[in-house]
């Protein structure tokens, strides 16, 4: 391999990974505090997309932006849309599908959860395109060219790396600054890292423990969201099961990093993407999904509590 | 202060609590004896709001609570060190103390409370930055109680808070008990040593899988035959 593919494979898997990354942590996140594998987490994550789509659509769709206004105005505008249905559908999932449910068989929330994956994709794929003006669904849809991002790269000596990697590889960084601050500094963060470690208790502590779960799948659906617009550019195109392959790879990662840790979500995301993005460069292409569910099967056998170890349950 | 009236708790099927009456006055001490599956935890763990009641009512101040969620229960100023400690291993003393406040919002006041704690317990104080997982059971003790009081509770709930502590320890334990009780705090207290226990009581309830058998002063119940040889050891 030469240096220079090298560091195009590089570039390559710190991007996937970072995506992988950013949907990983609501895996975790949610099922740190309640111990749920929202397999419906995909989906969220296409809805986020979804829904930066919409503001787009609704804005007239805006082809002719300069950089200034499409970076100012319409892409913030795009991911707060697209953060808003995510955080929504995923808000009104945990209330409906998986709340009344939390007392039963831990089987019976995930079963659920895959009701609602499928449930989301069939609902954007027959309902999206009969909304009058909105492009047929059931078919990749195009993503709107963000100007002074897609199409645009920067040049570091002999390579040049794509705007869109770098706008996703910073998107994870900014997140998870954002996520730091909010699990480490804040009340509610200090409340869901009680109610990870012992529900019950929290509760005597005051914690309410129902808005605690709210909150980790509101802030793991903001993240899938932004993952949703960073996929959207940097892949060029949405659809409605673009949730499925993604989301169980991040479920991957989720599991490689230890599930129920946010650092190992983090560090699982970007492995697996920079694994992927080798694998298919050393091999053939076709494979890289294949070398990801290898992973997973072989962090479940050989080291199930993942890379940097799950949530130690440690009661007295 | 606190009245339950045919408390009745169920785990599936099976009856912890079968219908027990008891009543906390402003400024007492009260304990619950019983042997282990009694229903002593478990009583405590509705009050809190844990579990829910199959029957029977929970009043406090004036109050029906015992369809409130946990979290309102404590905002009402009930709060509990529940069995076995519970801290939170992985934090810092200083966190668990600021957990126990999690419901207030007078700053000053969780900082005068936060002092008032580590007043009591010295080795709380020196140690304020350490994991609480790196304490022994008699100094997690403290931080339990500790953190049961940063809420201001008018009704701190103690289960077994001498469980697995050396007699010194549980000396120690003890005092700090009616530290609180002069300051008046009042307590419901479950407790295995029922010697330690209902030296401090005003009052006592024993319980004999789920029902309440009797009931008397502290005192009285020290010299009680029943109790003595059920619980306190003698022939």
């Amino acid at each position: 391999m030469t240096p220079d593919l090298f560091f195009e494979q590089l570039v390559n898997g710190l991007s996937l990974g970072s995506l992988y990354a950013l949907i990983a942590v609501g895996y975790t996140v949610v099922y740190g505090i309640v111990q749920l594998i929202n397999f419906a987490h995909g989906e969220i994550f296409m809805m986020g997309a979804f829904g930066a789509y919409t503001v787009w659509l609704l804005a007239g769709s805006p082809t002719e932006l300069s950089a200034a206004a499409a970076l100012g105005l319409l892409l913030p505008a795009m991911i707060l849309g697209g953060i808003l249905v995510a955080v929504g559908t995923a808000l009104l999932t945990e209330r409906f599908a998986y709340r009344p449910l939390r007392g039963a068989p831990r089987l019976a929330p995930l079963i659920s959860a895959i009701g609602i994956s499928v449930f989301l994709q069939e609902f954007v794929r027959l309902f999206y395109g009969r909304i009058p003006g909105f492009p047929d669904s059931k078919r990749a849809i195009p993503f709107p060219h963000i100007e002074g991002i897609s199409g645009n790269s920067i040049q570091l000596g002999d390579v040049s790396i794509k705007m869109t990697s770098v706008f996703t590889v910073a998107a994870l960084l900014i997140c998870t600054a954002f996520l730091w601050y909010y699990i480490n500094r804040t009340k509610t963060g200090r409340a869901m890292i009680a109610t990870s470690q012992d529900p019950d208790t929290a509760r005597l502590m005051g914690i309410d423990v129902d808005r605690v779960i709210m909150s980790a799948f509101a802030v793991g659906a903001a993240l899938a969201a932004v993952a949703g617009v960073a996929h959207g550019m940097y892949i060029g195109n949405i659809d409605f099961k673009m949730g499925f392959m993604a989301g169980l790879k991040a479920f991957t990662a989720a599991v490689l990093g230890g599930i129920g840790n946010i650092n190992g979500a983090v560090v699982g995301g970007v492995v697996l993407g920079l694994v992927e993005a080798f694998a298919g460069q050393v091999g053939d292409t076709a494979w890289k999904d294949v070398w990801a569910f290898v992973i997973l099967i072989l962090v479940l056998v050989f080291r199930p509590q993942g890379l940097l170890g799950a949530k130690v349950v440690d009661r007295a | 202060m606190l009245e339950v009236k045919g408390l009745e708790v169920a785990y599936g099927r099976v009856k912890a609590v079968k219908g027990i009456s008891f009543g906390v006055e402003s400024g007492q001490v009260v304990t619950l004896l019983g042997i282990n599956g009694a229903g002593k935890s478990t009583t405590l763990r509705a009050i809190s709001g844990l579990v829910p009641p199959a029957a029977g009512e929970i009043w406090f101040d004036g109050e029906r609570i015992d369809s409130l969620p946990a979290h309102k229960i404590v905002e009402r100023g009930i709060a509990q060190s529940p069995e076995g400690r519970r801290l939170f291993k992985n934090m810092s003393v200083e966190d668990n103390l600021l957990l126990g406040a999690f419901s207030r919002k007078d700053a000053d006041g969780v900082k005068r409370d936060l002092d008032r704690v580590y007043g009591m317990f010295d080795v709380l104080s020196r140690r304020r930055d350490e994991l609480a997982g790196l304490f022994s059971g008699g100094e997690q003790q403290m931080l339990a109680i500790g953190r049961a009081m940063m809420s201001q509770p008018k009704l701190l709930m103690l289960d077994e808070p001498s469980m697995g502590l050396s007699p010194i320890m549980t000396q120690q334990i003890m005092a700090t008990i009616k530290e609180l009780r002069s300051e008046g705090v009042t307590i419901l207290l479950v407790e295995q040593n029922a010697q330690a226990a209902l030296s401090l009581a005003d009052k006592g309830y024993v319980l004999e899988v789920g029902n309440i058998a009797f009931s008397d002063t502290g005192k009285a119940l020290l010299k009680d035959d029943r109790v003595r040889r059920a619980y306190l050891g003698a022939d």
